[in-house]
């Protein structure tokens, strides 16, 4: 029997189909508009103060759907957007900063659906509403500020060797140390191999100079660390905005690419993301009584402070170290297995420590963090733009010992706020300026526009081929018309499982696939026609259509596969959505339309005598 | 559909010289015209707003005209309430602040404040990286084509497939130039579909003229040329068919954002279709192709045995 498949055939192709049901089933659920707090803090949100946002809410006297208490974080959902943002708004204000709450669309995909892993499509920002933007980190700037680093620690070490030098300046260049006396070089030499490795020496012509440059890794290292610094600085700052989902990733060599879902007010976004911070070290006044401080009395010499749970603090008016004195900020443990933060300061900040640490052995130091916030107000229908200096004490540990470029910070609570004090100091060390290079707002009202064209649009193209196959191919249609419904399922589960984003250009592609993907089965039928023609019985007729019809199928398929990678290679954003869409689409019409359809039609034809078919 | 019998190969000199008015049509409209660029390659700004009541477009310009934004495009977007702003870039004022400015401008004029529905920012850099990508794309996709068909076919085949997919991308870009469409990097993606769409018709006629070379082999390649292409006529009409049927409804159905895409494809689609009956056999024809050239490789030896 020529129409007729193996057992396991049909079960794989049952299989694929109901597998392909249950993924794209999560998108027929909608979404519940809800608010979720979590902390921004190392400690995580317990049982307790979960229950207390519950019974908050009860009070606002706004009826929540639901109320989740999941991995550290509340979800409290609402039957609609003005519910949501009424808690939102109230919520925010209770919560204080050490918590964020942002606003979300959570899937009401039911339990037994999110056990086996099924979740519907991640929405782009062009059907949800929200903003897009492409940052680019000013390299110059920062190798600029490297140089000067550099010039400030070459200066220093020389100092501390007793080398006297003219100069140590930035030239076409290169940094370039003049000696004195051309007796030193050596030392110099010497003591250039021994600190400063990772810088390449010349030398020219005039015996007193060496010329300093950086060798390729070091200037790509420079390069990697600004925008590494300015990543963590982002994710800091887009934490405050309270978006559920942001995206913030690393794009090209020097852009960083932020996106936050649902973010309307694109202003304050830029502001946030524009705010400048910065850090000191201070030490702590522990002379003289907060509470006196808090009447008014704060004494001569020191100033009130605040840490981030509110509380006062006491300290020194004079700063130890700078936030740009800052290298590098990272977490871990020490011997002990406690949570650290490591922290390296420059050539200048390291001996300011050393001198202030040298005389205060036992005393408690604490760090200010300090943001430049640019905020919009209206006063008077007047819009005025001021800045604001927001200082908060985050960190105040004892100094064990004197220490200089290289310290640790210890007796933290646990890992998380390690990593945070780490995350802090790096956003407050100078990082490189960045510039909005691109932004893409989409309004919600837009993006629901969007879906609902998309869809209708759609939705009619499907039943216009339908149609159109049924009236011209007959019973064969049909079983196409079978195919094709399967094919939009399994692009659709795919999507879903691969969590790609989908687009208004990304549903464009679905529906280019629609019309598309019955191209295999007009071929086929095309061919079987063709064959019954030449005179051959109904039965070999299907067995040679299928089989002539598939070399051409691979062929052209395959060449609209090449073209649909290529665009997904070069693609930016919502092309590459499209991109995505159409290789799936592609993938699987051929699945479809060569397997599903033989299956179906060999259940029909295959098991009997037949005299004529339908096509 | 009956099998048609249209010597389209022994006409195909009216439909080369129709191509080639066209061609030159486009290429002249591409020379002087050009492309109206859109923002993505262009850099600069794009507001779009939505009113209750159909908006006055000449006050909005008259105000962003006083504000000192006079390079301002200001023109309806789908429906009179909708209003699309455009601004080239700016040296003075801030990206950040732009389209902030404009908003704030145009709010004092008119009695209803504008809901924003999408502001879209390209600086002049990004501009130029996504038309490099864009560019890049396209020769790479050509490229990757040529040499996919040179090994699956024959190279002569692999020319006229490229030549009559160039002569569909030329013409609908033409097309574009003529009707001052503008070409944004949708349009960009529609463009590639589109190469892939002619491709895919172009190979399905290939396919049949090198399965009949080796079936008919007492025809001449012109005979071999036409029965494959008249066979094959229906399948290329009939898959047409589909797609267009689909792209009408997302042209009429999926809103503005997504016009000028459905225009490209379905000019494409037509333009790919014309070209796989009437441009792609001619080409190959005339580059010499014979049957000799898709014959199966046989060994040599076997050559030998074969003889009495």
């Amino acid at each position: 029997m020529q129409n007729h498949f193996p057992v396991w055939k049909n079960i794989l192709v049952l299989l694929v189909f109901g597998i392909g049901i249950i993924y794209s089933l999560p998108n027929l659920y909608g979404d519940d508009p809800s608010v979720q707090v979590s902390s921004t803090i190392a400690a995580a949100i317990s049982q307790e103060q979960a229950n207390q946002v519950e019974a908050d809410i009860k009070t606002m006297g706004i009826p929540a759907k639901a109320f989740e208490f999941k991995d550290g974080k509340i979800l409290a959902r609402f039957t609609n957007t003005d519910d949501q943002l009424k808690v939102a708004d109230q919520l925010r204000d209770k919560m204080g900063s050490n918590y964020t709450v942002a606003l979300n669309l959570a899937p009401t995909t039911p339990a037994w659906l999110r056990s086996l892993g099924a979740q519907a499509m991640y929405l782009g920002l062009d059907l949800r509403g929200g903003v897009h933007f492409l940052l680019e980190v000013d390299m110059d700037a920062a190798v600029k500020q490297a140089e000067d680093r550099y010039i400030d620690d070459v200066r220093l070490s020389l100092r501390n060797a007793k080398l006297h030098y003219q100069s140590v300046a930035k030239d076409s260049g290169f940094i370039k140390v003049a000696l004195k006396s051309v007796d030193d070089k050596a030392a110099l030499l010497t003591l250039l191999d021994k600190e400063f490795h990772s810088l390449e020496i010349t030398e020219p012509e005039a015996q007193e100079q060496v010329w300093l440059k950086f060798s390729e890794k070091e200037a790509r290292e420079i390069k990697k660390f600004a925008v590494a610094q300015n990543m963590t600085t982002l994710r800091n700052r887009v934490n405050e905005l309270g978006v559920a989902e942001p995206v913030i990733q690393q794009q090209g060599e020097n852009r960083i690419m932020v996106q936050l879902p649902g973010v309307q007010d694109t202003t304050r976004a830029k502001e946030i993301l524009g705010t400048t911070a910065t850090l000191e070290y201070r030490l702590v006044d522990v002379e003289h009584d907060v509470q006196q401080a808090i009447g008014g009395h704060v004494p001569v010499g020191s100033r009130l402070y605040y840490d981030r749970s509110g509380a006062p603090i006491l300290l020194d008016r004079r700063v130890i170290v700078t936030g740009d004195q800052i290298v590098d900020a990272a977490s871990g443990q020490d011997e002990d297995g406690r949570p650290s933060v490591n922290i390296s300061l420059n050539g200048v900040g390291a001996s300011k420590m050393a001198k202030t640490t040298q005389v205060s052995v036992g005393k408690p130091m604490a760090v200010v963090f300090i943001e430049y916030k640019v905020e919009t107000k209206t006063v008077n229908g007047e819009k005025i733009r001021h800045k604001e200096k927001v200082e908060k004490v985050i960190n105040v540990a004892t100094i064990q010992g004197v220490f200089s470029k290289r310290f640790q910070t210890t007796g933290l609570d646990s890992p998380q706020e390690a990593r945070n004090l780490s995350l802090l100091l790096r956003a407050g060390a100078l990082a490189a300026p960045v510039d909005i290079v691109e932004e893409r707002t989409v309004g919600p009202s837009l993006g629901q526009d969007n879906i609902n064209k998309g869809m209708l649009s759609f939705v009619v193209g499907f039943l216009l081929v339908v149609l159109f196959m049924a009236v011209y191919y007959k019973l064969f249609g049909m079983i196409a018309n079978f195919a094709l419904a399967f094919n939009v399922v399994i692009v659709v589960a795919i999507l879903s499982m691969l969590q790609a984003t989908l687009t208004l250009p990304g549903i464009a592609g679905i529906i280019l696939t629609v019309g598309m993907s019955v191209d295999a089965n007009v071929l086929i039928f095309e061919r079987v026609k063709e064959e019954i023609k030449n005179g051959i019985t109904p039965q070999a007729a299907i067995f040679l259509g299928y089989d002539k019809a598939f070399a051409t199928i691979l062929d052209s398929h395959f060449t609209n596969l090449v073209v649909a990678v290529v665009l997904f290679a070069f693609g930016t954003g919502s092309v590459k959505g499209f991109a995505v869409t159409l290789i799936i689409g592609i993938l699987s019409s051929m699945f479809t339309a060569i397997t599903g359809t033989r299956m179906v039609i060999n259940w029909i034809y295959g098991t009997r005598r037949v005299e004529k078919l339908s096509i | 559909m009956k099998t048609t019998n249209i010597n389209f190969i022994g006409n195909r000199n009216i439909a080369l010289i129709f191509s080639g008015i066209l061609m030159v049509i486009s290429i002249g409209s591409l020379a002087v015209r050009g492309l109206q660029m859109g923002i993505d390659f262009t850099g600069g700004t794009l507001i779009e707003v939505g009113y209750q009541k159909a908006a006055d477009l000449n006050v909005l310009r008259n105000t962003l005209d006083t504000q000192g934004f006079d390079d301002a495009t200001v023109q309806n977007f789908g429906t009179a309430k909708d209003v699309l702003i455009r601004l080239k870039p700016h040296e003075g004022i801030s990206s950040v602040d732009l389209s902030a400015k404009v908003l704030e401008a145009i709010n004092k004029t008119t009695a209803e404040p504008a809901s924003v529905r999408r502001v879209e920012f390209v600086g002049p850099q990004v501009g130029d990286d996504l038309a490099e990508d864009g560019f890049l794309a396209l020769l790479y996709s050509t490229i990757a084509i040529l040499v996919y068909i040179a090994w699956r076919f024959e190279w002569k085949f692999s020319t006229g497939a490229i030549l009559a997919t160039v002569h569909d991308v030329v013409v609908t870009l033409g097309l574009f130039s003529i009707l001052g469409l503008e070409f944004d990097l949708t349009v960009l993606a529609a463009v590639l579909a589109l190469i892939g769409y002619s491709l895919n018709d172009t190979i399905v006629v290939y396919d049949r003229i090198r399965e009949n070379f080796r079936a008919l082999r007492n025809k001449t390649t012109e005979e071999v040329m036409n029965i494959s292409v008249n066979v094959t006529l229906s399948r290329t009409i009939m898959t047409s068919l589909t797609v267009i049927l689909v792209l009408v409804s997302l042209f009429f159905l999926g809103g503005e954002i997504i016009h000028n895409f459905s225009i490209v494809l379905l000019f494409g689609v037509f333009f790919g279709t014309y070209s796989s009956i009437f441009i792609a056999s001619p080409m190959a024809l005339m580059l010499g192709i014979s049957a000799e050239d898709l014959m199966i490789p046989v060994k040599e030896g076997e050559v030998m045995d074969d003889r009495p």
